[in-house]
């Protein structure tokens, strides 16, 4: 059962990362309409946005330090939130400003935050390879540190995945493997990619334990992550945990999505899992609805500060591009 | 061409694709997102529903597996294609291209076949940053074994793909995404052409020179062909009258079309959307400088991306991608011409 304090930290971060996706949600679209075009408008190229991820950020995260360290995805700003990372940098980094987390040059999918230990890659499962090595370090130099490796459900069936869980599960490394498991793989549902159905059991061929977080549970993904990083930090090696969750917008905006059932993401926002979350900690007598509203509002005010600075920040001179090639 | 039919490029090769697997049960296509959304840039469009999923197959986000497996399917005597989303996305499964697709053929001494195409998605322009906007044309064309294409239009493309198709051997098909004709990506005028519907198969190998000219020579591919044609018809407002040569294919390359060219009229401009150092465009001016020094009347130049990774952030995007302008002003300073 989460302190009240975790209770509130978690509540916050689901509905800052929320907010953080609708509120880019319709930026994004500045620009690019009557005639969308990727290219155009403040927020160019691609975009994946995770909003019905947020139990994954919040449940998992709300038991690190900064000296922890995430790898996440391509759909990363609901685990950077959670993770700690400076919210006016990366919003700066997501509008191309110099003022970004990397002046520019890496955007949304490259989002890289060493003062937190945060970084994200747009290479399907080619974070957990690195998490296994922060991992290794820590252990390597006595630190009970951990490290965590989101991937997606599609990234399962990647080599560099379960390469991954074998060196982990061979050198009992302190890391958790945290499957996203939104259902699709851009336009394949899962069962049309993964021979099996719940990933979880694949930790056996690791000789790790597995875990299954049905239904997007925040509360459930609490305890099973909070078990998970105390035997990483008493060295007692990695832990699998695959959490169904859900994908409210598209792969990416403007993704036609003519492959989804009719249907079904108006079936999942009726199960919502931060409006889930907030009523169990409010019926529990955890948290007041006061104390709630209190949260939400702090999050929605850092989350409109950190656009607010993004906006009014300087693009990059072009030459800029030139630097920071080598160390 | 007697068709009046404008197609887009993606439309080119869905159409091939179709043609060949209408006349060879052999052909079939697999790779991610290429069945009921027809690929993330339409290359598979309208393909499952005309032959089902048996030949037209979505996998999991696994390349090494079915790459892998495109190369023993081919070897068993099939001819897949199969699709590599993005180029950047090689680093997972370059073992499947560049040591058994690109060698089995020599390490065979010529015994094995292995018809397979590999399709891929190239080029920026467009904001996506350093993993999703790269062309690496040269990683591929360095690579022994591998024929490697990259059209500038669609009516390239069909005949490109058809001959790829019909190849023994493995085929690098690189299509880039901003000449596809996507409704969500601008497309330049001159991607989408006039379209034959019969099938048709272009030479590998064979440069096309798109606008003839005496002053200079101007050498590009894919995406770069199209800012080579602004820039010389901005010149010629000038009185510059520059040659165009698209390449179309890197492997195998035609250098006596270029040479041919550049001894005509004695300067030359290469552009391309690749990394600068150890690329097309050295391989191009090493061509002719080898063929006869003396050629050039003012030292070759040449535009491509200098060496750092794709910038996310568009001024500094469109500052190290090539333009119509850059090249122009490259054409300039060759003739030394102030702008």
């Amino acid at each position: 059962m989460p302190s009240k304090s975790q209770f509130l930290w978690m509540y916050e971060v689901m509905e800052k990362a929320r907010y953080y996706e609708d509120t880019i949600a319709v930026a994004y679209m500045e620009g690019k309409q009557p005639k969308f075009d990727i290219g155009a408008g403040p927020l160019p190229g691609e975009m994946h946005l995770a909003a019905g991820q947020e139990p994954c950020a919040a449940g998992v995260c709300v038991h690190l330090r900064a000296d922890d360290t995430v790898t996440a995805t391509h759909r990363p700003h609901h685990v950077a939130i959670a993770k700690g990372v400076d919210l006016n940098k990366m919003t700066a980094e997501i509008f191309g400003k110099k003022a970004g987390l990397a002046g520019g040059r890496g955007g949304h999918m490259h989002l890289l935050d060493p003062a937190v230990n945060f970084a994200c890659s747009g290479i399907v499962a080619q974070g957990a390879g690195p998490a296994v090595g922060a991992a290794l370090a820590a252990k390597l130099r006595g630190t009970d540190a951990v490290a965590v490796s989101y991937v997606g459900d599609g990234a399962a069936n990647q080599g560099g995945f379960l390469e991954s869980l074998n060196l982990a599960g061979l050198w009992k490394l302190p890391v958790i493997f945290v499957i996203e498991d939104n259902a699709w793989g851009i336009s394949v549902p899962k069962a049309k990619s993964t021979a099996i159905a719940d990933n979880s059991l694949r930790a056996a061929g690791y000789a790790m334990p597995g875990f299954h977080v049905a239904d997007n549970d925040t509360l459930k993904l609490f305890d099973v992550a909070g078990d998970a990083v105390a035997r990483a930090r008493a060295g007692n090696g990695p832990t699998l945990i695959e959490v169904e969750t859900y994908r409210y917008y598209g792969h990416f905006q403007g993704d036609p999505e003519t492959y989804r059932p009719k249907g079904e993401v108006a079936a999942l926002k009726a199960k919502d899992p931060i409006a889930r979350f907030r009523k169990a900690m409010i019926d529990r007598k955890e948290v007041t609805a006061a104390e709630a509203d209190a949260a939400l509002a702090r999050a929605k005010a850092a989350v409109d500060e950190a656009f607010v600075f993004a906006r009014k920040a300087a693009y990059p001179a072009p030459e800029e591009a030139l630097t920071h090639v080598f160390a | 061409m007697s068709s009046n039919r404008i197609m887009t490029v993606s439309r080119a090769i869905s159409e091939a694709i179709a043609q060949e697997m209408r006349s060879d049960p052999n052909v079939f296509v697999m790779g991610e997102d290429i069945g009921a959304y027809g690929g993330i840039f339409g290359a598979t469009s309208g393909l499952l529903g005309e032959f089902g999923d048996a030949r037209v197959r979505d996998t999991p986000i696994s390349e090494t597996a079915f790459i892998g497996a495109g190369v023993g399917a081919a070897m068993a005597g099939m001819r897949p294609i199969v699709e590599l989303m993005f180029v950047d996305f090689f680093g997972v499964c370059m073992d499947a291209i560049y040591n058994l697709a690109a060698k089995n053929i020599y390490f065979s001494g010529g015994n094995c076949k292995v018809p397979m195409v590999i399709m891929m998605a190239t080029g920026g322009g467009y904001s996506d940053a350093g993993q999703h906007s790269q062309t690496l044309h040269a990683t591929f064309a360095h690579l022994p074994g591998l024929k490697v294409v990259a059209p500038s239009n669609a009516y390239d493309a069909k005949g490109l793909m058809t001959a790829a198709i019909r190849d023994d051997g493995p085929v690098i098909f690189m299509f880039h995404k901003g000449l596809q004709g996507l409704a969500w990506m601008a497309s330049p005028e001159g991607a989408a052409t006039e379209l034959p519907e019969e099938s048709y198969a272009l030479p590998f190998g064979e440069a096309k020179i798109l606008r003839p000219g005496k002053d200079i020579t101007i050498v590009a591919i894919s995406m770069m062909v199209h800012h080579a044609l602004e820039a010389a018809n901005a010149l010629a407002r000038d009185g510059i009258d520059a040659e165009v040569i698209d390449l179309r294919t890197l492997v195998p390359l035609d250098r006596k079309t270029v040479i041919k060219s550049v001894a005509k009229t004695g300067r030359l401009v290469v552009v391309d959307e690749d990394y600068k150092s150890f690329g097309l465009t050295a391989e191009i001016i090493t061509s002719v400088a080898e063929e006869n020094p003396s050629y050039f009347k003012s030292p070759p130049r040449r535009l491509a991306v200098p060496d750092v990774p794709i910038p996310y952030s568009r001024p500094m995007e469109q500052f190290v991608l090539p333009d119509a302008a850059d090249i122009a002003a490259a054409v300039r300073a060759s003739l030394g011409k102030a702008a």
